[in-house]
């Protein structure tokens, strides 16, 4: 289901078209993306969804019973400012091994790039598309919030401070103040920057998702206080944006097929 | 074409059940949007089986195939295999329905024309009826004119549909599609909170994962009209009791999942009124053009 469409722009057939006879330069690489989650130091599969294991900051414990969240813009930026887009969005759902890898792109000359992606869509493709598969995950964001996709959906449960089992749904959306007309928006996605990277011939770039993140740094957060129906709460948006800004990281890169 | 109109002879025709007493459109028939008005369907003899049959429509949509209320089986192809021998169904075996259809004086003719050969076989009649199935096609009800702008909702319905829609409210779209998912299906699985204890483990009894106890396929809200009782075990006989059922009837458990987000106080607590929009705004979800379609009656 995943249209990830690699379009190569003009500059790569300039690249291309120089020194056809010394041979160098004109190597090509390809680079795929590949999702992994931790918690803190610890990796979280499939198998650890449902099991009220994890410890946040605020001293609350917690499961996670679904993981999914949209990836857009990947972006390479060659030594000379240069920038090769990557068409295309990839919905990661932890609970579908295949859509943790974002397929390969291709012919890529050899060389340094900076590699970036946004988490969420930027408004260009937030409000202007219509994606019949993220409509069919029922990914969308109601009209009354100023439609559009969500940008995570994190769910679980808690243990509350009446010692009950509680559910949770951190829900991330483009935060919005639907109590005034009209409404009042403000950006949360958010642009992440892996750093510069190597590529020579096929390489995938294994990404960590630090969930423990989303509930620490800068704010503390407590799903006792936050943990329902987020999406109509400014404020919230606003934090999970902050806290959202170091969740992910290049852990490795490593030779693919 | 031949294939479609065989796939539709063999759907209405109780030559595919052992004492010929059966067809599939006993238990989902056109008038009920493919599906029947009993808690528990009858399969041959009276025999009941222990969930609520299922509506038919847009099949083709069901992109991950797991059909069932657990997702039991892969594929419209295997799934027409499942009632022809199943005892609390149809109760036969495919060598006497394959004799049946090879003496009878139309089908082998009919089998040529949609597969070049007279042969009969299991998966030729599985093939057939599979794609009259995916023809099933409901997209006319009045919120679908709606979102054509060839008609309005009421003003009960619209604020119905902005119940459904609102995270503080009804919360009903994580699940059941919206304006922008009209199959009104996520085609996932959850435990919205009908029981404290599973008699009926649904897809944990298929995955063996305790994780999954109590969850069933989120049925779609088209048709709801035509399709009572509701649930997989048809434990609701209306809408109203549904509506009743995430106001305030959550019961918790383990599984529940976690968008039901007011299970300690029973639910989200509508409104009476709330109530009355949402069932209007369901309602409008309805196509009555569906189950009148000459295309799909008894050939
Ligand atoms: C005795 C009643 C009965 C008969 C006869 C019957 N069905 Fe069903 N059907 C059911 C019930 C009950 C279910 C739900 C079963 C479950 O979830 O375990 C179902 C489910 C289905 C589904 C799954 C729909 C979905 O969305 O997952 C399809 C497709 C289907 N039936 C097609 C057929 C076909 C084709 C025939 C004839 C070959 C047939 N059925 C005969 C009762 C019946
Ligand atoms: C967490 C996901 C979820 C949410 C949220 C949810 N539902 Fe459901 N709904 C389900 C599932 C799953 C079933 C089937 C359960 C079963 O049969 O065991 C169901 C069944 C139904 C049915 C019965 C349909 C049939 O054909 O039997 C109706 C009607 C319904 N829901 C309406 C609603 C409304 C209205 C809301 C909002 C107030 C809502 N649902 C919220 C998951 C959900």
């Amino acid at each position: 289901m995943n249209k990830h469409f690699v379009f190569i722009t003009i500059f790569l057939m300039v690249l291309f078209s120089c020194n056809e006879d010394t041979g160098d330069n004109v190597s090509i690489a390809s680079v795929s993306l590949n999702f992994s989650h931790s918690w803190d130091d610890a990796p979280i599969t499939n198998s650890d969804f449902n099991i009220i294991k994890f410890t946040n900051a605020n001293g609350e414990v917690l499961s996670i019973t679904k993981l999914r969240y949209l990836i857009s813009r990947i972006i390479l930026e060659n030594a000379s400012g240069e920038t090769l887009p990557i068409n295309g969005y990839n919905l990661v759902d932890v609970s579908k091994n295949e859509s943790l890898l974002f397929r390969p792109i291709n012919n890529i000359p050899q060389g340094d790039y900076k590699v970036s992606f946004l988490f969420g869509f930027n408004n260009e493709d937030n409000y202007n598309n219509n994606y019949l598969d993220l409509n069919s995950a029922s990914w969308n964001v109601p009209e009354q919030l100023g439609g559009g996709y969500h940008y995570m959906q994190l769910e679980g449960k808690f243990i509350d401070n009446d010692l009950t089992e509680k559910g949770y749904a951190y829900h991330a959306i483009r935060a919005v103040d639907a109590s005034k007309q009209p409404l009042k928006f403000e950006d949360t996605f958010i642009k992440v920057n892996l750093g510069t990277v190597n590529l020579t011939n096929h390489a995938q770039l294994n990404i960590d998702m630090n969930v423990a993140e989303w509930f620490k740094n800068p704010i503390v957060w407590s799903l006792e206080e936050r943990n329902n129906m987020l999406m109509p709460n400014f404020e919230a948006q606003i934090a999970m944006f902050k806290n959202g800004q170091n969740v992910f990281k290049l852990k490795s890169i490593t030779p693919s097929k | 074409m031949e294939g479609i109109a065989l796939g539709e002879k063999l759907f209405f025709d109780p030559v595919l059940s052992i004492d010929n007493s059966i067809s599939c459109a006993d238990c989902h028939a056109p008038e009920f949007a493919f599906s029947d008005n009993r808690q528990f369907s009858e399969g041959v003899n009276g025999t009941q089986g222990n969930r609520n049959s299922m509506p038919l429509f847009n099949l083709a949509w069901n992109y991950d195939e797991h059909f069932f209320w657990d997702g039991n089986t892969f594929s419209l192809e295997h799934q027409a295999f499942v009632p022809v021998t199943d005892s609390t169904e149809m109760k036969s075996t495919w060598i006497d329905v394959q004799n049946k259809l090879q003496n009878h004086p139309e089908y082998p003719t009919l089998f040529e024309n949609a597969f070049g050969s007279s042969n009969i076989d299991s998966t030729r009649i599985a093939k057939a009826i599979a794609q009259f199935e995916r023809t099933l096609i409901s997209s006319n009800s009045k919120f679908d004119q709606f979102l054509l702008g060839e008609t309005d909702l009421s003003p009960q319905e619209q604020n119905g549909f902005s119940i459904f829609m609102d995270e503080a409210r009804g919360d009903c779209f994580h699940c059941h599609g919206s304006d922008k998912n009209p199959l009104w299906t996520d085609n996932i699985f959850h435990n919205n909170g009908l029981d404290e204890t599973f008699t009926d483990l649904g897809l944990g009894r298929v995955t063996g994962d305790p994780a999954d106890n109590g969850k069933f396929k989120t049925p779609s809200l088209r048709n709801l009209a035509y399709t009572a009782p509701y649930m997989h075990d048809g434990r609701f006989a209306t809408i109203d009791e549904v509506i009743n059922h995430y106001s305030e009837g959550l019961k918790n458990s383990a599984t529940i999942d976690p968008l039901m987000k007011k299970v300690g106080q029973g639910g989200v607590g509508l409104t009476t009124s709330d109530k009355a929009d949402l069932k209007a705004f369901l309602l409008s979800l309805s196509d009555y053009d569906f189950i009148n379609n000459p295309a799909f009656l008894n050939p």
